[in-house]
């Protein structure tokens, strides 16, 4: 049924389709409003046969996910930033115990500084974590990646982590088409644990492995994701069938199939970036883009020819490995290893600065001039930046960098000033 | 595609305002697209807020910097905040006072504007006398359905009772439909 | 005084250290372990060390729980010497559905197991979380407070060695003042562990009014299972702390495991009670009471509180003080209370 609706309401509705029979509630912004809906379809009784537990930490909630799901249940919670540091060891565990827990990352900023806004700093800090990692370009989209994200879980026992802009995406009213109870259940079987924690039968689970077979084990989990490979493509095929539109897969191409200019980027943005290509198609410019949906597993066969056609590959990101530049362009040259095409990272939207169509359509202009430096930072003040360093070399007690730049930028010139308006 | 920007404080439903647009558009079969300008909630603080409509998908995430409306909930933040960045000359302005432009010291800027598109409604008082509060966010809503035309008064009164049934919903209803007259006449 | 109360008097050490299970008392009287039918949660042939209190604590605790419950029961481990010593993969010592996540979550995941059983139809399997001080008092904390403020339907229990001793001896919020661990070595001015510091996590545990908590030790393992019984017959979150002693990092004979648990207690160093909802409802007295030289001397983490040429005096006074405030707060030396 199409609703205008919060996006985190529409999760929370797509999430209590799947009959979760556990779900793990603690606050952190911007995923809040997603277990609270989910609290509250339970307490109404609108969801049923489910325990709706208020934990003391990131790190309880995912532990309880933990034996909820090795115990049988359909185990689900939601995070964001600071909560996914703090629950990292349990992270790690999840995907170590093979246990197929559904959780949403709200995305947000790391800090310090603390910011609540967002980017996709604490989904590129769990990338190697062994969770599958799906990102949703639109809230129908995240709706219906939760849906899936059950079926795969299940279907390879392993975690999997929908990742959805906070705010951007978790806060929007938009359009979402909310399928129906007997949709879902069509698409969604009930949960068959492949272990369990069962008296009548049982077993030991999670014990110590030495190194005589430590690295089998693992092998194993990356095995887990290159069959992701293969499985996220057909779930989606069979996703369309049942609910009648495309959603989830590898990775989206838009107008790329010929362009000579490509953008590569990971959620929310990708809405900005089709617009751009629209507008620049109008006007001549060969450009195109791709949106990963899996992060991981990484679909380098499928990014390779979907960039068969680009004499460059600007990559739009909002994350930043200090001192390498790009997290999702490191792993988009890892793509094009054979194919000598240049690679450009634009690191954009850090903490929640706005991603607008001039700044794409600027860096498609220094793109097609050649111009584009391979690490840029869009939208980087640097006279603020310039001033900062210049008052930090002055004195060994300048202080705490963030309050500096801040009074920089309330002190810059008028002139500075509108220009950056 | 129209483009809304409201202007408010913390605990004035501005978030809310932009959400229940998108609402009305929806029951009408439009596209919209509402989101908040995202900041810690606190109440009192200046808070902005979004709404796109459209007959088509609505795709791109920036933030409104070119709105066709502006509603602003609190007429104290005319010169503390730079409420007019970017709108459209031939937009609509539309302000939560009962004080005329020259005492809000935007009277030159007012002029500029087309007959009807720069309007204040007294919508604090209009939701006094019907919620009870000074909750100034569906009389709003009202008069803008009324001046730019872009969602009818029906659907805004649908998309509240949508969001709030029973008395809450009821109550600003009549607020709504009380500025929405304020704003034909 | 009748011919029954002075029979309950008898303890297991006073039969002999070799008849497990009071096996030599009339049947009743006789612990669990005493029958040919006797559950075993941990079976042989696993890897603790010689004399080790935890591996006897645990087997005894998990036993009897076993038996209360007919084996319909989950356990969920944090990391430390049990896990290690009883699960090298491809072996376990576990006759019981076990898991094992991480050091600090084992609260947390039994919660989830606990929720799961229920909405899985099987409310009656019983969830044990159990893990040794570091895992308890210390990384395990915030995870075991949440357990017991949501009154979660787990029995938690502490074995409780007070130092981290599967990383080799470090000092935890469980280690007594002056003892000697790799993390505070008897070096200097105060060797060893320092006063004023540690926390007392069944009266912690009491403070969430909890539906039971009680202290234990392996000293007296019947007393064990009575309390393990008797938390097994109850639901919400339930507490027992258990004393174990570990020859490796307390420096003790590995046949004074027992020993060292009961003058511990004799010496009012370690409690004996049981609370429900928060009040104390019961204590062990002492029967024949002990000074703590008694205690400490057996140690080698304490030797160097007795060197030939200083006796440390005023710091074993200090000990002495603190058994004697647990023995006033608890009323150790008074009437006896009915079991």
């Amino acid at each position: 049924m199409l609703k205008q609706i919060e996006g985190s309401a529409a999760v929370a509705q797509a999430v209590a389709l799947c009959r979760p029979e556990v779900v793990c509630a603690y606050p952190i912004t911007p995923q809040t409003h997603i277990v609270e809906s989910v609290g509250e379809l339970v307490k109404s009784g609108e969801l049923k046969n489910c325990e709706y537990i208020n934990v003391e930490s990131e790190f309880a909630a995912l532990s309880v996910a933990i034996g909820a799901s090795a115990a049988g249940a359909r185990a689900y919670t939601a995070t964001a930033s600071q909560g996914l540091l703090f629950m990292a060891e349990a992270v790690y565990n999840a995907s170590g115990l093979g246990l197929p827990i559904v959780m949403t990352l709200g995305n947000r900023a790391i800090g310090a500084p603390i910011n609540i806004w967002n980017d996709h700093t604490d989904a590129m800090s769990m990338k190697d974590a062994g969770w599958i990692q799906l990102f949703a370009e639109t809230n129908q989209e995240a709706a219906d990646l939760h849906i899936q994200a059950f079926r795969l879980a299940e279907e390879l026992s392993c975690p999997v982590m929908v990742c959805m802009d906070g705010f951007i995406l978790t806060h929007a009213y938009e359009r979402v088409d909310i399928p129906t109870q007997k949709e879902v259940d069509a698409f969604l079987p009930p949960y068959e644990p492949v272990q369990v924690l069962d008296p009548a039968d049982p077993y030991s689970i999670g014990a110590m492995v030495g190194p005589e077979a430590f690295t089998e084990v693992r092998y194993l989990a990356h095995r887990k994701q290159m069959q992701a490979l293969d499985l996220i493509p057909q779930i989606g095929t069979i996703f369309k069938e049942v609910f009648g539109r495309a959603s989830g897969g590898l990775l989206h191409s838009y107008r790329a199939e010929d362009a000579e200019t490509i953008f590569v980027a990971m959620g929310s943005v990708n809405g900005t970036i089709k617009e751009v290509v629209d507008a620049e198609r109008e006007t001549g410019s060969s450009v195109g883009s791709v949106s990963i949906c899996s992060f991981r597993p990484f679909p380098l066969e499928e990014l390779k020819n979907a960039l068969q056609s680009a004499k460059r590959v600007v990559v739009i990101e909002k994350s930043l490995a200090p001192g390498l530049g790009g997290v999702l362009a490191s792993n988009v040259r890892m793509a094009l290893r054979e194919v000598p095409l240049p690679v450009q990272t634009v690191i954009a939207g850090l903490g929640g600065r706005a991603i607008t169509m001039i700044g794409i359509s600027e860096v498609l202009r220094a793109a097609e001039s050649g111009s584009l430096p391979d690490v840029t930072f869009l939208g980087l003040e640097q006279a603020v930046i310039d001033r900062e360093i210049a008052r930090s070399a002055e004195m060994r007690h300048a202080g705490p960098t963030a309050e500096g730049i801040l009074k920089a930028i309330q002190n810059r010139p008028a002139a500075e000033r509108s220009r950056a308006s | 595609m129209f483009q809304v920007r409201f202007h408010g404080r913390g605990g004035q439903g501005v978030v809310t305002a932009a959400e229940l647009l998108s609402i009305a558009a929806f029951n009408e079969g439009k596209h919209a697209q509402a989101f908040p300008s995202f900041g810690s909630e606190r109440m009192g603080a200046p808070v902005v807020s979004y709404c796109r409509i459209a007959n088509t998908e609505i795709r791109s995430r920036e933030p409104v910097s070119q709105p066709d409306a502006l509603v602003i909930q609190d007429p104290t933040l005319i010169h503390s905040v730079d409420l007019f960045a970017g709108l459209n000359g031939q937009g609509y302005v539309l302000i939560n006072s009962q004080q005329s432009f020259e005492e809000l010291g935007i009277d030159d800027f007012a002029s500029g504007f087309p007959h009807n598109h720069f309007r204040d409604v007294g919508a604090s008082e209009i939701a006094r006398k019907h919620i009870g509060r000074p909750l100034p966010n569906a009389a709003l809503l009202g008069s803008l359905a009324a001046m730019s035309g872009e969602v009818s008064i029906e659907a805004v009164e649908q998309a509240i009772s949508q969001k709030f049934p029973g008395q809450v919903g009821a109550a600003n209803i009549a607020a709504a439909r009380e500025a929405y007259d304020v704003a034909v006449g | 005084m009748s011919e029954e109360t002075a029979l309950q008097r008898v303890k297991f050490y006073q039969t002999g250290t070799h008849t497990v299970g009071n096996r030599l008392m009339d049947e009743d009287k006789r612990s669990v372990q005493s029958s040919i039918d006797r559950s075993n949660a941990i079976t042989s042939g696993h890897r603790a060390c010689q004399g080790c209190g935890e591996a006897l604590g645990a087997r005894f605790a998990l036993d009897a729980a076993m038996r209360s419950c007919d084996g319909n029961m989950v356990a969920v481990n944090a990391t430390g010497c049990l896990e290690v010593f009883t699960t090298p993969y491809p072996e376990t010592s576990w006759q019981i559905p076990w898991i094992h996540s991480l050091f600090g979550n084992a609260p947390a995941v039994a919660t989830g197991v606990s929720a799961a059983m229920r909405r899985k139809g099987r409310a009656k399997t019983k969830v044990i979380a159990q893990g040794g001080d570091g895992g308890t008092t210390d990384i395990g904390f915030g995870c075991l407070s949440g357990m017991f403020e949501r009154n979660d339907d787990v029995l938690y229990i502490c074995y409780d060695n007070q130092a981290y001793m599967n990383t080799g001896v470090q000092r935890s919020s469980a280690t007594p003042p002056t003892a000697r661990t790799a993390t505070t070595p008897a070096v200097g001015d105060a060797p060893g562990n320092v006063f004023g510091t540690g926390k007392n996590l069944p009266l912690i545990a009491m403070a969430h009014n909890i539906p039971y908590v009680a202290t234990a030790t392996v000293a007296d393992l019947h007393d064990l299972e009575t309390k393990v019984t008797r938390a097994m017959n109850m639901s919400g979150s339930r507490y027992i702390h258990v004393l174990v002693t570990c020859p490796l990092g307390w420096g003790s004979a590995t046949n004074h495991t027992i020993l060292l648990a009961r003058l511990a207690v004799e010496s009012g160093l370690f409690p004996l009670i049981e609370a429900e909802n928060g009040a104390v409802v019961r204590t062990q007295k002492i029967r024949k009471k002990v000074p703590v030289e008694d205690y400490l001397k057996l140690q080698k983490r304490f030797a160097h509180l007795f060197k030939k040429d200083h006796e440390d005096v005023d710091r074993i006074a200090a000990i002495q003080r603190m058994a004697d405030a647990n023995i006033d707060r608890f009323n150790l030396l008074g009437e006896r209370t009915a079991p």
